[in-house]
């Protein structure tokens, strides 16, 4: 029913599907996995340096990057907008395929864990059938990778959780997360951006904000960013904006 | 120049085209449900489209002009009055200083915009004035409006064409309404079921036969709990032929997204920028405003289009917004 198009680009292949008449995906994989992201923030590097005209927004997901463009600018005679577009994309994949890609940005975040800023530590910490002391050190150790932003202005979807500290949501979600709780989910850990409703195992809470919409950058973390955690003291902990 | 808040209303909050360029960092564009009719508002109060409106929902809201302002509703007719006489809308209306706009039943569709000549007041954030209230910041404080609240306005500094002065009627002492009116109702039809053009989404195919013949067959009713993330329909429950695990993925304006439960999910403005459920449609852009009139309990169908007719639609469209922009700009300015 749709037109799509595979095309090698870095010895890998993506496809091209329409989303509607004002976007399109780039679909390199249907997975989670390390090298099929990276080949999505290759493409959204490229596009958005080449600052195409009526391009709205590039949206990197695990294995997909979400074009949204708006067919007025991108209207020829006798050509669909959505194939200009997916032209000009095809275009560009191919002449960047030599460029090498920047190497990822490491943000560092100061974390608080236990206590009244980790409350479920002790129950995730008993749950693995670990001390406490020594979840933190797995949870500290491990260069996450931000696959991808959504679900709220600036979360972050984080891989590399060791397997062995994977615990399922609490049964009761919390009425109110605060801000900045790190938590853990199944196999997935992540940090709340706002104060939300949330059902993740809270194992602590960094002093960062990470979406602020008065910054110039709202948010800490970007697509493609690794991270790590910091465990700090409690003295060390002073709620502020940025590092 | 202000606007004082007497009582907020349903859901009353300030919008604009919506917030782009962020969508990666996860936040959503936001703006008005329904673009057109907001466009139209501020082009009738001697603004550029992409100013400010207040978008009212279903009950609105009682505010006080205490300054004289030139104003403009436009979209859903939810009986505006001024000082108990009703206000036509799609049209300038000149409001004298201390005088009371309320509203009654709502008629038909489910939002107004009320724009005010010099736009309000309203500080840009992330390059936007729309509200995003699922992360309480932008628009007004972040927030809808309460009963209190004053809507600083900017002043109306720009000429009115002398032949729209000469237009206006005088409604008992509260206000004048021009005599004309914009010419454009067209895509925003009230008719029930209401009519809504879809192109097959990236699952499309994943449906059971049983369950594409329902969607593109049957009626649809809004849901209760739709709101500006989306609306949620219920009609017969649709399923997938085969279980897929979905990894999270974009989504956009229009997308129907198809929950576990079965009941389709179309998404609104104020939606997230990615999903995890499979995207069973994409709603042609040119019937997102009709989308956004409905309400709670009323019906809709879907139609198949291509891709190529829905963009030919979406093009045409805009041309037409176009001149008709031009047009009523030369109308309303010297």
């Amino acid at each position: 029913m749709e037109t799509n198009t595979t095309i090698p680009t870095s010895g890998a292949i993506f496809r091209v599907e329409s989303l509607g008449d004002r976007a399109l995906l780039v679909v390199f994989g249907e997975c989670i996995d390390a090298d099929v992201n990276d080949r999505v923030h290759g493409l959204f590097s490229i596009l958005r340096e080449s600052e195409l005209p009526g391009v709205l927004d590039l949206v990197p997901a695990y294995a997909t990057l979400t074009v949204h463009y708006d067919p007025s600018s991108w209207s020829r005679p006798g050509t669909l907008p959505y194939d200009a577009v997916r032209s000009e994309i095809l275009r560009l994949s191919k002449e960047a395929r030599a460029a090498s890609p920047r190497p990822p940005r490491l943000v560092e975040i100061p974390v608080r864990y236990g206590g009244e800023f980790g409350p479920d530590l002790e129950d995730v910490a008993h749950h693995c059938g670990l001390s406490a002391r020594a979840l933190i050190a797995r949870h500290s150790c491990p260069e996450y990778r931000v696959f991808m932003l959504g679900f709220a202005p600036g979360f972050a979807y984080l891989g590399g959780l060791d397997p062995a500290l994977a615990t399922p949501r609490r049964e009761t979600p919390r009425l109110k997360v605060p801000a900045g709780s790190v938590g853990i989910a199944g196999t997935q850990t992540g940090i709340y951006a706002l104060d939300t409703p949330g059902g993740w195992q809270i194992i602590g809470r960094t002093p960062l904000k990470l979406f602020d919409p008065s910054l110039e950058e709202p948010c800490l973390l970007g697509p493609g960013d690794r991270l790590r955690f910091v465990a700090i003291e409690k003295a060390a902990f002073q709620p502020e904006g940025r590092p | 120049m202000s606007i004082l808040v007497e009582a907020p209303g349903l859901l009353t909050t300030i919008q604009d085209l919506g917030r782009h360029g962020y969508q990666h960092l996860g936040v959503g564009p936001g703006g008005a449900m329904d673009e057109v009719s907001h466009r139209f508002a501020n082009l009738l109060s001697g603004n550029s489209p992409e100013m400010t409106s207040l978008e009212i929902t279903l009950a609105g809201p009682v505010l006080r002009f205490e300054t004289e302002s030139l104003v403009a509703l436009c979209g859903g007719d939810l009986s505006p009055e001024i000082d108990e006489r009703p206000v036509p809308l799609w049209r300038p209306v000149m409001v004298r200083a201390g005088s009371r706009l309320s509203f009654g039943k709502p008629i038909r569709g489910a939002r107004c915009y009320l724009a005010v000549g010099g736009g309000f007041r309203i500080p840009l954030a992330m390059g936007s004035a729309s509200t995003n209230l699922a992360a309480a910041f932008g628009g007004f404080q972040g927030r809808r409006l309460r009963a209190g609240d004053r809507l600083e306005t900017e002043p109306f500094p720009k000429d009115l064409c002398p032949s729209l002065q000469g237009n206006f009627r005088p409604h008992g002492a509260a206000f004048l309404g021009s005599d004309w009116f914009a010419p454009w109702i067209q895509e925003l039809d009230f008719v029930r079921p209401s009519t809504l053009r879809v192109i097959p989404g990236p699952q499309w195919e994943l449906l059971t036969d049983d369950s594409r013949a329902a969607f593109l067959g049957e009626t649809f009713h809004v849901a209760p709990d739709s709101d500006r993330m989306g609306l949620r329909l219920q009609g017969s429950k649709l399923a997938l032929g085969q279980l897929r695990e979905m990894i999270s993925s974009g989504v956009t304006t229009g997308t129907i997204q198809l929950p576990p439960d079965g009941s389709p999910i179309l998404l609104m403005a104020d939606r997230q920028t990615t999903g995890g459920y499979p995207r069973i449609g994409e709603v042609a852009t040119v019937d997102i405003p009709k989308a956004a009139q409905l309400r709670p309990g009323e019906s809709l169908r879907f139609k198949p289009i291509t891709l190529e007719e829905s963009q030919g639609l979406y093009l045409r469209r805009e041309a037409c917004r176009r001149d008709l922009e031009k047009i009523l700009a030369g109308r309303m300015l010297r």
